[in-house]
């Protein structure tokens, strides 16, 4: 998170609106553990990382929907779990990442 | 920006420490409780949190360490409520002392991995400015006064890579026994034998000597400065996160 507040700065001043993906528990052989976190700008850019690649596509969408119509969303991502979501952990492992508007909270 | 969203990138960017809930699931999914360790709380969770919360945020500020976080689920009225715990503590801080060619390439390195970043040495030539952009405190004085004002803790690293005696010696005697998570000094097993035998000759003991990494960084056959500063930050890494070597 604290890396992130320059970015978040930057494309606040810029006038981008924000959404933030938050690992919030990570099973197995994840490859972000607890608090890692992406961000993402209405614009489609990315900062930071909540996997080592293999779920940042599926989030950057989910991340654009929440910026669109504003809920925040739990999400979950399993090899076993193919279910609920077509994109998967190609290392084995099981994480929940929470995706939120940056300006959400405490209000 | 709300309130709450503006005072956790205050705390973020001055390096203070900050608790945060956020609520993953129920009706007030997204919410969030901020806590302070000065005991100042703002935000709210959904109906019957707060109170069940503060304490467990105030217990992380209190016992933590390093940065953590816990996921969690209460029951409201029959429904169990996901919430994500997050502490922020301060970033490590690396201590170099002395400007030379590996610290150069080690502050680059520590800079990215996300530690803070001071700098020792009277040597104006060496320690500058344009040498060391990554350093976010760079002090102009000799070892033993500058570290007289740094505190050190069990979030402090510490390496001491003048290859100069009248420089190392009084920086090591100036860090051993306060607590330091790492101390590292460089130079050849020779070197440092040479070294702990005069400081044990001027009572320093040898528990104190004991606690210091030398020949400093994993032994990764490195041969360049950057290669060397690398092994030294890997050896820090290694310490951080409690991998023993």
């Amino acid at each position: 998170m604290r890396e992130l507040i320059p970015t978040i700065a930057e494309w606040r001043s810029a006038g981008k609106r924000i959404a933030v993906a938050t690992v919030v528990s990570a099973y197995g052989s994840a490859p972000r553990r607890e608090g890692a976190r992406l961000i993402v700008s209405d614009e489609g850019e990315l900062a930071g990382s909540v996997s080592g690649g293999c779920v940042e596509g599926d989030v950057l969408h989910q991340a654009l929907e929440v910026l669109e119509c504003g809920g925040p969303r739990l999400l979950r991502y399993a090899i076993t779990d193919e279910m609920i979501w077509e994109v998967g952990l190609a290392c084995g492992g099981t994480v929940e990442i929470f995706v939120e508007p940056l300006e959400m909270g405490g209000e | 920006m709300s309130e709450l969203q503006r005072r956790l990138e205050a705390a973020l960017s001055a390096d203070q420490t900050v608790a945060m809930a956020t609520q993953l699931s129920g009706a007030a999914i997204g919410a969030k409780l901020l806590c302070f360790p000065n005991g100042e709380h703002i935000g709210r969770l959904g109906p019957a949190l707060d109170d069940r919360v503060i304490p467990l945020l105030e217990a992380m500020l209190r016992d933590g360490k390093n940065d953590e976080t816990r996921s969690l689920s209460l029951e409201v009225d029959g429904e169990a409520i996901r919430l994500f715990l997050e502490l922020f503590v301060p970033a490590p801080d690396l201590i170099l002392i002395g400007g030379v060619h590996i610290a150069e390439a080690l502050a680059h390195f520590a800079k990215r991995l996300g530690f803070r970043i001071t700098l020792i040495d009277p040597r104006t030539t060496f320690a500058n400015d344009q040498r060391f952009p990554h350093v976010d405190h760079l002090i102009a004085a000799w070892p033993q006064e500058a570290l007289d004002e740094v505190s050190l803790g069990p979030n402090s690293y510490v390496a001491v890579l003048t290859h100069d005696p009248k420089l190392d010696e009084p920086a090591l005697n100036a860090v051993m026994g306060r607590g330091a998570a790492y101390v590292g000094a460089i130079g050849s097993r020779k070197t440092h034998a040479e070294r702990f035998a005069r400081m044990a000759k001027h009572g320093v003991s040898d528990d104190a000597l004991a606690e210091v990494h030398a020949p400093i960084g994993l032994d990764i056959g490195a041969v360049t400065p950057e290669e060397i500063a690398l092994a030294i930050m890997a050896e820090i890494v290694a310490v951080r996160r409690g991998k023993v070597w």
